[in-house]
Protein backbone atom coordinates (compact mmCIF):
# COMPACT_ATOMS: atom_id res chain seq x y z
CA UNK A 1 0.00 0.00 0.00
CA UNK A 2 1.19 3.46 -0.64
CA UNK A 3 0.81 6.49 2.26
CA UNK A 4 0.59 9.84 2.15
CA UNK A 5 4.01 11.13 4.16
CA UNK A 6 3.70 14.38 3.46
CA UNK A 7 1.65 17.91 1.51
CA UNK A 8 2.85 20.79 0.26
CA UNK A 9 1.15 23.45 -1.98
CA UNK A 10 1.87 26.79 -3.40
CA UNK A 11 -0.71 29.22 -3.78
CA UNK A 12 -1.32 31.26 -6.48
CA UNK A 13 0.13 34.72 -6.43
CA UNK A 14 2.94 33.50 -4.10
CA UNK A 15 5.98 35.91 -4.02
CA UNK A 16 8.54 33.06 -5.05
CA UNK A 17 11.58 34.95 -4.36
CA UNK A 18 10.86 35.82 -1.03
CA UNK A 19 9.77 31.96 -0.14
CA UNK A 20 12.68 31.20 -2.02
CA UNK A 21 15.16 33.48 0.39
CA UNK A 22 12.83 32.93 3.81
CA UNK A 23 13.38 28.82 2.97
CA UNK A 24 16.27 28.08 0.71
CA UNK A 25 18.52 31.16 0.19
CA UNK A 26 21.83 29.18 -1.10
CA UNK A 27 21.00 28.01 -4.14
CA UNK A 28 21.34 31.12 -6.92
CA UNK A 29 20.40 28.27 -9.66
CA UNK A 30 16.78 28.87 -8.79
CA UNK A 31 17.00 32.60 -10.22
CA UNK A 32 17.86 30.54 -13.70
CA UNK A 33 14.89 28.81 -13.63
CA UNK A 34 11.62 29.01 -15.18
CA UNK A 35 8.27 29.43 -13.32
CA UNK A 36 7.32 25.94 -13.38
CA UNK A 37 10.78 25.06 -11.75
CA UNK A 38 10.66 27.52 -9.20
CA UNK A 39 7.25 25.70 -8.26
CA UNK A 40 8.78 22.61 -8.27
CA UNK A 41 12.02 23.56 -6.83
CA UNK A 42 10.34 25.10 -3.61
CA UNK A 43 7.52 22.18 -3.16
CA UNK A 44 10.43 19.91 -3.16
CA UNK A 45 12.34 21.74 -0.54
CA UNK A 46 9.17 21.78 1.34
CA UNK A 47 8.77 18.01 0.88
CA UNK A 48 12.27 16.82 1.58
CA UNK A 49 12.94 14.93 4.24
CA UNK A 50 16.04 14.01 6.43
CA UNK A 51 19.22 13.09 5.62
CA UNK A 52 19.42 15.53 2.64
CA UNK A 53 21.71 15.53 0.11
CA UNK A 54 22.38 12.04 0.31
CA UNK A 55 22.58 10.15 -3.25
CA UNK A 56 18.94 7.89 -3.18
CA UNK A 57 17.85 6.22 -5.88
CA UNK A 58 14.84 4.89 -4.57
CA UNK A 59 13.24 7.90 -4.57
CA UNK A 60 11.03 9.10 -7.86
CA UNK A 61 10.32 12.17 -9.00
CA UNK A 62 6.98 12.35 -10.77
CA UNK A 63 5.60 15.77 -11.90
CA UNK A 64 2.42 15.91 -13.96
CA UNK A 65 0.41 19.17 -16.14
CA UNK A 66 -1.69 20.49 -18.42
CA UNK A 67 0.44 23.24 -19.81
CA UNK A 68 4.14 21.69 -19.79
CA UNK A 69 6.47 23.85 -20.61
CA UNK A 70 4.05 25.83 -22.20
CA UNK A 71 4.75 28.72 -19.79
CA UNK A 72 8.53 29.29 -21.26
CA UNK A 73 8.07 28.10 -24.41
CA UNK A 74 6.25 31.43 -24.98
CA UNK A 75 9.19 33.09 -23.36
CA UNK A 76 11.66 31.25 -25.65
CA UNK A 77 9.85 31.93 -28.99
CA UNK A 78 9.73 35.62 -28.65
CA UNK A 79 13.53 35.46 -28.43
CA UNK A 80 13.78 33.08 -31.73
CA UNK A 81 13.20 36.12 -34.38
CA UNK A 82 16.00 38.08 -32.90
CA UNK A 83 18.77 35.90 -31.09
CA UNK A 84 17.25 32.31 -29.83
CA UNK A 85 18.29 32.05 -25.91
CA UNK A 86 19.67 29.14 -25.00
CA UNK A 87 18.91 29.79 -21.35
CA UNK A 88 15.47 29.74 -22.13
CA UNK A 89 15.56 26.73 -24.40
CA UNK A 90 16.95 23.87 -21.61
CA UNK A 91 13.60 25.15 -20.15
CA UNK A 92 10.66 24.15 -22.93
CA UNK A 93 11.00 20.40 -21.59
CA UNK A 94 8.06 19.61 -19.22
CA UNK A 95 10.97 17.14 -17.26
CA UNK A 96 13.32 19.94 -16.48
CA UNK A 97 11.21 20.50 -13.20
CA UNK A 98 11.76 16.99 -12.37
CA UNK A 99 15.42 17.38 -13.24
CA UNK A 100 15.84 20.37 -11.13
CA UNK A 101 14.34 18.73 -8.44
CA UNK A 102 16.66 15.47 -8.74
CA UNK A 103 19.75 17.60 -8.76
CA UNK A 104 19.15 19.63 -5.66
CA UNK A 105 18.14 16.64 -3.75
CA UNK A 106 20.68 14.18 -5.11
CA UNK A 107 17.61 12.13 -5.99
CA UNK A 108 18.86 9.36 -8.23
CA UNK A 109 15.58 7.67 -9.10
CA UNK A 110 13.13 7.45 -11.76
CA UNK A 111 11.71 11.30 -12.99
CA UNK A 112 8.73 11.51 -15.31
CA UNK A 113 6.60 14.31 -16.38
CA UNK A 114 3.52 13.55 -18.00
CA UNK A 115 0.62 15.84 -19.19
CA UNK A 116 -2.83 14.80 -19.05
CA UNK A 117 -5.48 17.41 -20.04
CA UNK A 118 -7.20 18.39 -16.99
CA UNK A 119 -6.07 17.35 -13.34
CA UNK A 120 -7.84 14.06 -12.75
CA UNK A 121 -7.39 12.25 -9.97
CA UNK A 122 -8.16 8.86 -10.87
CA UNK A 123 -5.60 8.41 -13.39
CA UNK A 124 -3.15 11.41 -11.22
CA UNK A 125 -3.31 8.16 -8.34
CA UNK A 126 -3.09 5.13 -11.39
CA UNK A 127 0.29 6.58 -12.86
CA UNK A 128 2.23 7.64 -9.12
CA UNK A 129 0.88 3.62 -8.22
CA UNK A 130 2.06 2.19 -11.38
CA UNK A 131 5.52 3.70 -11.43
CA UNK A 132 5.55 2.13 -7.94
CA UNK A 133 6.61 -1.53 -10.26
CA UNK A 134 9.46 -0.13 -10.37
CA UNK A 135 11.25 -2.25 -7.49
CA UNK A 136 14.10 0.31 -6.35
CA UNK A 137 11.05 2.99 -6.19
CA UNK A 138 10.35 3.47 -2.54
CA UNK A 139 9.19 6.45 -2.35
CA UNK A 140 8.34 9.78 -4.88
CA UNK A 141 7.31 13.26 -4.75
CA UNK A 142 4.73 13.24 -6.87
CA UNK A 143 2.90 16.74 -8.06
CA UNK A 144 0.92 18.87 -10.08
CA UNK A 145 2.57 21.98 -11.38
CA UNK A 146 0.51 23.45 -14.28
CA UNK A 147 1.90 26.68 -15.14
CA UNK A 148 -0.57 28.74 -17.61
CA UNK A 149 1.19 31.81 -17.26
CA UNK A 150 4.18 33.12 -14.94
CA UNK A 151 0.65 34.76 -12.41
CA UNK A 152 -1.12 31.83 -13.59
CA UNK A 153 -1.01 28.13 -11.79
CA UNK A 154 -1.56 25.63 -9.61
CA UNK A 155 1.05 23.64 -7.29
CA UNK A 156 1.14 20.63 -4.91
CA UNK A 157 2.83 17.55 -4.83
CA UNK A 158 2.80 15.25 -2.58
CA UNK A 159 5.53 13.08 -0.71
CA UNK A 160 4.13 9.35 -1.18
CA UNK A 161 6.00 5.74 0.26
CA UNK A 162 5.72 2.11 0.56
CA UNK A 163 4.02 1.00 3.43
CA UNK A 164 4.13 4.25 6.05
CA UNK A 165 1.74 5.62 8.52
CA UNK A 166 0.17 8.51 7.01
CA UNK A 167 -3.22 8.17 5.18
CA UNK A 168 -3.46 5.73 1.94
CA UNK A 169 -2.49 7.45 -1.20
CA UNK A 170 -5.99 7.17 -2.93
CA UNK A 171 -8.86 9.63 -4.92
CA UNK A 172 -10.21 10.04 -1.68
CA UNK A 173 -7.27 11.11 0.45
CA UNK A 174 -5.95 12.86 -2.06
CA UNK A 175 -9.52 14.71 -2.66
CA UNK A 176 -9.21 15.54 1.11
CA UNK A 177 -5.61 16.64 1.45
CA UNK A 178 -5.97 18.96 -1.65
CA UNK A 179 -8.77 20.47 -0.78
CA UNK A 180 -7.66 21.11 3.08
CA UNK B 1 3.48 -12.69 -14.47
CA UNK B 2 1.88 -12.08 -17.10
CA UNK B 3 4.34 -11.41 -20.11
CA UNK B 4 3.95 -8.14 -22.24
CA UNK B 5 4.46 -8.45 -25.86
CA UNK B 6 4.50 -6.37 -28.79
CA UNK B 7 1.59 -7.05 -31.42
CA UNK B 8 1.63 -4.89 -33.60
CA UNK B 9 4.01 -2.05 -35.40
CA UNK B 10 3.91 1.04 -37.51
CA UNK B 11 6.88 3.49 -38.57
CA UNK B 12 6.78 6.43 -40.86
CA UNK B 13 9.59 8.23 -41.81
CA UNK B 14 11.53 9.83 -44.95
CA UNK B 15 12.15 6.30 -45.59
CA UNK B 16 9.52 4.39 -45.45
CA UNK B 17 5.83 4.20 -44.62
CA UNK B 18 6.21 0.99 -43.10
CA UNK B 19 8.66 -0.81 -40.51
CA UNK B 20 9.78 -3.42 -43.18
CA UNK B 21 10.43 -0.36 -45.65
CA UNK B 22 12.44 1.48 -43.59
CA UNK B 23 14.61 -2.08 -41.98
CA UNK B 24 15.02 -2.15 -45.41
CA UNK B 25 16.28 1.20 -46.47
CA UNK B 26 18.39 0.95 -42.83
CA UNK B 27 20.48 -2.43 -43.86
CA UNK B 28 20.92 -0.57 -47.55
CA UNK B 29 22.59 2.30 -45.82
CA UNK B 30 20.31 5.01 -46.53
CA UNK B 31 19.37 7.87 -44.98
CA UNK B 32 17.17 10.94 -45.71
CA UNK B 33 19.58 13.49 -43.45
CA UNK B 34 20.40 16.49 -45.92
CA UNK B 35 21.13 19.95 -45.59
CA UNK B 36 18.53 22.84 -45.63
CA UNK B 37 18.43 26.39 -46.35
CA UNK B 38 15.59 28.76 -45.70
CA UNK B 39 13.64 25.86 -43.92
CA UNK B 40 11.02 26.80 -41.34
CA UNK B 41 12.37 30.58 -41.85
CA UNK B 42 15.49 29.48 -40.07
CA UNK B 43 18.66 31.21 -40.96
CA UNK B 44 21.42 29.35 -40.44
CA UNK B 45 21.63 26.41 -42.65
CA UNK B 46 21.04 22.41 -41.08
CA UNK B 47 20.98 19.16 -41.62
CA UNK B 48 18.03 17.03 -40.76
CA UNK B 49 15.95 14.29 -41.80
CA UNK B 50 12.33 15.35 -42.56
CA UNK B 51 9.23 14.21 -43.39
CA UNK B 52 7.33 15.06 -46.94
CA UNK B 53 4.11 17.42 -45.23
CA UNK B 54 2.35 17.02 -48.56
CA UNK B 55 2.22 13.59 -48.79
CA UNK B 56 0.97 13.49 -44.70
CA UNK B 57 -0.95 15.76 -43.86
CA UNK B 58 -4.58 15.60 -43.46
CA UNK B 59 -7.23 18.22 -44.70
CA UNK B 60 -7.97 19.75 -41.17
CA UNK B 61 -5.10 18.00 -39.41
CA UNK B 62 -1.96 19.79 -37.97
CA UNK B 63 0.94 17.15 -39.83
CA UNK B 64 2.02 16.09 -36.39
CA UNK B 65 -1.51 15.39 -35.77
CA UNK B 66 -1.80 13.22 -39.22
CA UNK B 67 1.32 11.39 -38.56
CA UNK B 68 0.28 10.59 -34.79
CA UNK B 69 -2.97 9.29 -36.01
CA UNK B 70 -1.63 7.40 -38.86
CA UNK B 71 0.94 5.57 -37.31
CA UNK B 72 -1.92 4.66 -34.67
CA UNK B 73 -3.97 3.45 -37.17
CA UNK B 74 -1.39 1.37 -38.94
CA UNK B 75 -0.44 -0.41 -35.50
CA UNK B 76 -3.68 -0.80 -34.40
CA UNK B 77 -4.48 -2.71 -37.86
CA UNK B 78 -1.49 -4.79 -37.81
CA UNK B 79 -2.31 -5.47 -34.24
CA UNK B 80 -6.13 -6.53 -35.00
CA UNK B 81 -7.35 -4.43 -31.77
CA UNK B 82 -10.27 -2.67 -30.87
CA UNK B 83 -9.13 0.73 -29.96
CA UNK B 84 -12.28 2.09 -29.41
CA UNK B 85 -12.66 -0.59 -26.27
CA UNK B 86 -12.63 1.13 -22.51
CA UNK B 87 -10.07 -1.83 -22.22
CA UNK B 88 -7.55 -0.25 -24.73
CA UNK B 89 -5.79 2.94 -23.62
CA UNK B 90 -3.42 5.21 -25.75
CA UNK B 91 0.49 6.77 -24.44
CA UNK B 92 1.15 9.43 -26.68
CA UNK B 93 5.31 10.64 -26.84
CA UNK B 94 6.55 13.48 -27.79
CA UNK B 95 8.55 16.56 -26.60
CA UNK B 96 7.17 19.55 -28.69
CA UNK B 97 4.25 18.12 -30.56
CA UNK B 98 2.49 21.26 -32.61
CA UNK B 99 4.70 24.00 -31.36
CA UNK B 100 5.24 24.99 -34.84
CA UNK B 101 1.77 26.91 -34.31
CA UNK B 102 2.30 28.44 -30.68
CA UNK B 103 1.03 32.02 -31.43
CA UNK B 104 -2.10 30.90 -33.32
CA UNK B 105 -3.43 27.43 -32.17
CA UNK B 106 -4.03 25.84 -28.34
CA UNK B 107 -0.67 23.71 -28.96
CA UNK B 108 -0.71 21.75 -25.44
CA UNK B 109 0.51 17.92 -25.95
CA UNK B 110 -2.72 17.03 -23.65
CA UNK B 111 -4.79 18.67 -27.09
CA UNK B 112 -2.96 16.17 -29.11
CA UNK B 113 -3.41 13.41 -26.91
CA UNK B 114 -7.47 13.80 -26.32
CA UNK B 115 -7.31 14.04 -30.67
CA UNK B 116 -5.58 11.02 -31.02
CA UNK B 117 -8.11 9.02 -28.66
CA UNK B 118 -10.82 10.68 -30.28
CA UNK B 119 -9.69 9.74 -33.52
CA UNK B 120 -10.56 6.19 -32.55
CA UNK B 121 -13.16 6.81 -30.48
CA UNK B 122 -11.26 5.90 -27.32
CA UNK B 123 -12.89 6.84 -23.81
CA UNK B 124 -10.04 6.57 -21.84
CA UNK B 125 -7.72 9.44 -20.31
CA UNK B 126 -5.23 10.34 -22.90
CA UNK B 127 -1.97 10.09 -21.06
CA UNK B 128 1.39 12.38 -22.57
CA UNK B 129 4.43 10.36 -21.60
CA UNK B 130 7.00 13.80 -22.47
CA UNK B 131 10.63 12.99 -20.81
CA UNK B 132 12.50 15.00 -23.08
CA UNK B 133 14.72 13.11 -25.49
CA UNK B 134 13.57 9.13 -23.61
CA UNK B 135 10.09 9.87 -24.09
CA UNK B 136 9.37 7.02 -26.61
CA UNK B 137 10.96 4.57 -24.07
CA UNK B 138 9.52 6.03 -21.38
CA UNK B 139 5.90 5.75 -22.87
CA UNK B 140 6.49 2.26 -23.46
CA UNK B 141 7.63 1.44 -19.88
CA UNK B 142 4.13 3.46 -18.94
CA UNK B 143 2.36 1.11 -21.33
CA UNK B 144 3.76 -2.11 -19.83
CA UNK B 145 2.79 -0.70 -16.49
CA UNK B 146 -0.74 0.28 -17.63
CA UNK B 147 -1.01 -3.01 -18.92
CA UNK B 148 0.10 -4.81 -15.67
CA UNK B 149 -1.66 -2.74 -13.28
CA UNK B 150 -4.51 -4.98 -14.90
CA UNK B 151 -7.14 -1.81 -15.78
CA UNK B 152 -6.23 -2.52 -19.86
CA UNK B 153 -5.98 -5.43 -22.37
CA UNK B 154 -4.01 -3.06 -25.13
CA UNK B 155 -1.89 -0.10 -24.79
CA UNK B 156 -1.02 2.00 -28.07
CA UNK B 157 1.71 3.46 -27.50
CA UNK B 158 2.46 6.34 -30.18
CA UNK B 159 5.97 8.50 -30.49
CA UNK B 160 6.34 11.38 -33.02
CA UNK B 161 8.02 14.52 -33.63
CA UNK B 162 8.22 17.20 -35.85
CA UNK B 163 10.73 19.67 -36.79
CA UNK B 164 9.89 23.66 -36.52
CA UNK B 165 12.01 26.95 -36.42
CA UNK B 166 11.36 26.54 -32.36
CA UNK B 167 13.15 23.38 -32.22
CA UNK B 168 15.80 24.17 -34.54
CA UNK B 169 16.94 27.48 -33.57
CA UNK B 170 16.83 25.81 -29.83
CA UNK B 171 19.60 23.49 -30.95
CA UNK B 172 21.57 25.60 -32.63
CA UNK B 173 21.45 27.97 -30.07
CA UNK B 174 22.98 25.31 -27.96
CA UNK B 175 25.11 24.59 -30.83
CA UNK B 176 24.40 21.06 -30.45
CA UNK B 177 23.82 20.64 -34.13
CA UNK B 178 26.11 19.45 -36.69
CA UNK B 179 26.66 21.09 -39.91
CA UNK B 180 27.08 17.14 -41.94
CA UNK B 181 25.60 14.26 -41.28
CA UNK B 182 26.03 12.98 -37.93
CA UNK B 183 28.57 10.52 -36.53
CA UNK B 184 27.90 8.49 -33.94
CA UNK B 185 30.79 7.43 -31.51
CA UNK B 186 32.91 8.62 -34.21
CA UNK B 187 36.54 10.41 -33.40
CA UNK B 188 34.83 12.91 -35.73
CA UNK B 189 31.93 13.72 -34.28
CA UNK B 190 30.87 17.26 -33.73
CA UNK B 191 26.96 17.76 -33.08
CA UNK B 192 23.28 15.89 -33.94
CA UNK B 193 20.91 15.72 -36.58
CA UNK B 194 17.19 16.28 -36.09
CA UNK B 195 14.19 14.40 -37.58
CA UNK B 196 10.72 13.60 -38.42
CA UNK B 197 9.14 10.39 -38.04
CA UNK B 198 6.28 8.56 -36.14
CA UNK B 199 6.51 5.14 -34.96
CA UNK B 200 3.78 3.28 -32.83
CA UNK B 201 3.77 -0.38 -30.93
CA UNK B 202 0.67 -1.75 -29.88
CA UNK B 203 1.68 -3.79 -26.47
CA UNK B 204 -0.47 -6.61 -25.43
CA UNK B 205 -0.49 -9.73 -23.45
CA UNK B 206 0.89 -12.79 -24.91
CA UNK B 207 3.32 -15.53 -24.62
CA UNK B 208 5.24 -15.57 -27.60
CA UNK B 209 6.53 -12.24 -29.99
CA UNK B 210 8.73 -9.80 -28.79
CA UNK B 211 8.81 -9.34 -24.76
CA UNK B 212 9.15 -5.67 -23.48
CA UNK B 213 11.00 -7.88 -20.49
CA UNK B 214 11.51 -4.65 -18.50
CA UNK B 215 12.95 -1.18 -18.20
CA UNK B 216 13.99 1.93 -15.86
CA UNK B 217 14.45 5.28 -15.60
CA UNK B 218 17.14 7.00 -13.52
CA UNK B 219 18.13 10.52 -13.36
CA UNK B 220 21.62 11.88 -13.39
CA UNK B 221 20.97 14.35 -10.46
CA UNK B 222 23.52 16.19 -12.32
CA UNK B 223 22.96 19.11 -14.46
CA UNK B 224 19.70 19.69 -16.91
CA UNK B 225 21.74 19.58 -20.64
CA UNK B 226 24.78 17.93 -19.92
CA UNK B 227 25.20 14.48 -18.76
CA UNK B 228 27.02 12.86 -16.50
CA UNK B 229 30.63 11.93 -16.41
CA UNK B 230 30.22 9.08 -14.64
CA UNK B 231 27.45 7.81 -16.80
CA UNK B 232 25.42 7.59 -13.07
CA UNK B 233 21.31 7.65 -14.67
CA UNK B 234 22.40 5.15 -18.21
CA UNK B 235 24.61 3.23 -15.71
CA UNK B 236 21.66 2.43 -13.01
CA UNK B 237 19.58 1.92 -15.46
CA UNK B 238 20.78 -0.65 -17.72
CA UNK B 239 22.13 -2.23 -14.07
CA UNK B 240 18.24 -2.61 -13.53
CA UNK B 241 17.60 -4.23 -16.68
CA UNK B 242 20.56 -6.83 -16.39
CA UNK B 243 18.67 -8.43 -13.25
CA UNK B 244 16.72 -10.17 -16.00
CA UNK B 245 19.60 -11.16 -18.60
CA UNK B 246 23.06 -11.33 -18.79
CA UNK B 247 25.62 -9.98 -21.37
CA UNK B 248 25.83 -13.52 -23.21
CA UNK B 249 22.18 -13.14 -24.00
CA UNK B 250 22.48 -9.47 -25.50
CA UNK B 251 22.67 -9.53 -29.37
CA UNK B 252 23.55 -5.88 -28.79
CA UNK B 253 23.05 -2.08 -27.14
CA UNK B 254 20.99 0.03 -29.38
CA UNK B 255 22.33 3.35 -27.77
CA UNK B 256 21.31 6.40 -27.98
CA UNK B 257 24.35 7.81 -30.08
CA UNK B 258 23.48 11.63 -30.88
CA UNK B 259 26.55 12.08 -31.99
CA UNK B 260 27.69 15.11 -29.61
CA UNK B 261 30.93 14.70 -27.78
CA UNK B 262 29.22 14.38 -24.14
CA UNK B 263 26.75 12.36 -25.11
CA UNK B 264 28.11 9.38 -26.86
CA UNK B 265 31.33 9.46 -24.49
CA UNK B 266 28.94 8.95 -21.78
CA UNK B 267 27.03 5.97 -22.86
CA UNK B 268 30.63 4.31 -23.07
CA UNK B 269 31.26 5.04 -19.38
CA UNK B 270 27.96 3.80 -18.45
CA UNK B 271 28.20 0.50 -21.07
CA UNK B 272 31.78 -0.29 -19.26
CA UNK B 273 30.43 0.02 -15.81
CA UNK B 274 27.45 -2.06 -16.71
CA UNK B 275 30.19 -4.56 -18.09
CA UNK B 276 29.00 -4.43 -21.67
CA UNK B 277 32.34 -3.83 -23.42
CA UNK B 278 31.92 -7.33 -24.97
CA UNK B 279 28.40 -6.57 -26.45
CA UNK B 280 27.95 -5.04 -29.77
CA UNK B 281 27.01 -1.72 -29.88
CA UNK B 282 24.75 0.50 -32.53
CA UNK B 283 22.97 3.69 -32.70
CA UNK B 284 20.78 5.05 -35.90
CA UNK B 285 20.83 8.53 -35.31
CA UNK B 286 23.15 8.73 -38.59
CA UNK B 287 20.08 7.17 -40.84
CA UNK B 288 17.45 9.09 -39.15
CA UNK B 289 18.46 12.11 -36.93
CA UNK B 290 17.06 12.36 -33.52
CA UNK B 291 13.89 12.19 -33.88
CA UNK B 292 13.34 13.09 -30.61
CA UNK B 293 9.64 11.33 -28.88
CA UNK B 294 9.63 8.98 -31.32
CA UNK B 295 13.35 8.12 -31.25
CA UNK B 296 12.34 4.91 -28.87
CA UNK B 297 9.86 3.46 -30.35
CA UNK B 298 11.81 3.51 -33.96
CA UNK B 299 14.89 2.66 -33.25
CA UNK B 300 13.65 -0.16 -30.30
CA UNK B 301 11.21 -1.39 -33.57
CA UNK B 302 14.36 -1.50 -36.13
CA UNK B 303 15.88 -3.36 -33.42
CA UNK B 304 13.54 -6.26 -33.14
CA UNK B 305 13.28 -6.62 -37.19
CA UNK B 306 17.01 -6.75 -37.01
CA UNK B 307 17.31 -9.72 -34.40
CA UNK B 308 14.69 -10.80 -36.23
CA UNK B 309 17.00 -11.14 -39.46
CA UNK B 310 19.58 -12.53 -37.00
CA UNK B 311 21.27 -8.64 -37.79
CA UNK B 312 23.50 -6.23 -36.07
CA UNK B 313 22.67 -3.04 -38.07
CA UNK B 314 25.14 -0.83 -38.69
CA UNK B 315 25.74 2.86 -36.92
CA UNK B 316 25.39 4.96 -40.19
CA UNK B 317 28.15 8.02 -39.83
CA UNK B 318 30.83 5.61 -37.85
CA UNK B 319 34.01 4.91 -38.74
CA UNK B 320 36.53 5.78 -36.09
CA UNK B 321 36.05 5.35 -32.44
CA UNK B 322 36.06 8.45 -30.53
CA UNK B 323 35.31 7.73 -27.27
CA UNK B 324 37.60 6.85 -24.32
CA UNK B 325 36.31 3.33 -23.83
CA UNK B 326 36.90 0.29 -26.38
CA UNK B 327 32.83 0.23 -27.32
CA UNK B 328 32.26 -2.16 -29.67
CA UNK B 329 30.37 -0.06 -31.99
CA UNK B 330 29.24 -2.05 -35.34
CA UNK B 331 30.64 0.03 -38.52
CA UNK B 332 29.21 -2.54 -40.69
CA UNK B 333 26.19 -4.78 -40.33
CA UNK B 334 27.12 -7.87 -38.29
CA UNK B 335 25.73 -11.32 -37.70
CA UNK B 336 23.81 -12.41 -34.40
CA UNK B 337 22.53 -15.92 -33.27
CA UNK B 338 21.49 -13.88 -29.53
CA UNK B 339 17.16 -13.37 -28.78
CA UNK B 340 17.50 -10.07 -26.43
CA UNK B 341 18.70 -6.40 -26.90
CA UNK B 342 18.90 -3.43 -24.95
CA UNK B 343 17.61 -0.19 -25.95
CA UNK B 344 19.06 3.18 -23.93
CA UNK B 345 18.32 6.30 -23.74
CA UNK B 346 19.77 9.57 -22.07
CA UNK B 347 18.33 13.22 -22.40
CA UNK B 348 17.87 16.98 -21.11
CA UNK B 349 17.23 17.25 -17.09
CA UNK B 350 19.55 14.58 -16.61
CA UNK B 351 16.76 11.46 -17.56
CA UNK B 352 18.08 8.31 -18.64
CA UNK B 353 16.10 4.99 -20.18
CA UNK B 354 16.89 1.97 -20.34
CA UNK B 355 14.43 -1.50 -21.75
CA UNK B 356 15.03 -4.94 -22.21
CA UNK B 357 14.10 -6.86 -25.21
CA UNK B 358 13.27 -10.52 -25.53
CA UNK B 359 11.97 -13.06 -28.78
CA UNK B 360 10.38 -15.75 -27.11
CA UNK B 361 8.70 -18.94 -28.45
CA UNK B 362 9.84 -20.61 -31.33
CA UNK B 363 13.21 -19.47 -32.95
CA UNK B 364 12.11 -18.17 -36.97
Amino acid sequence: MLTIKRFASIPCGTDLTALYRATVGDYPKFFKMDTACKLGFLLAEQLADEPRFTPREDRAVLMFSTCGSLCNDRHYEETVREFPSPSLFVYTLPNIITGEIAIRNKYEGETSAYVMERFDPETFVALVEQAFQDSVTASALCGWVDCRADDDYTAFAFLVERGGNGKEFNVDNLYGTVNQ
Amino acid sequence: MRKVVCIGESILSPLGATPAENFAAVCRGESALQRYEGMFGVREPFVASLMDRGRWTVPGRTFFDSIVIEAAQRAVEAAGIDPASPRTAFVLSTIKGNIEYIDTQDVTLACSARRLADAFGNPNPAVVVSNACISGLAALLQGRRMLLSGRFDHVVVVGAEVQSRFIVTGFQSLKALSEAPCKPFDAARDGLNLGEAAAAIVLGFGESGWELVDGAVRNDANHISGPSRTGEGSYKALRYVLKHTSPEELAFVNVHGTSTLYNDEMEAIAIDRAGLLDVPVNALKGTFGHTMGAAGILESILSMHAVDARIVLPTRGFSELGVSLPVRVSAQAGTTDKRAFVKLLSGFGGVNGALLFRKGGAAC
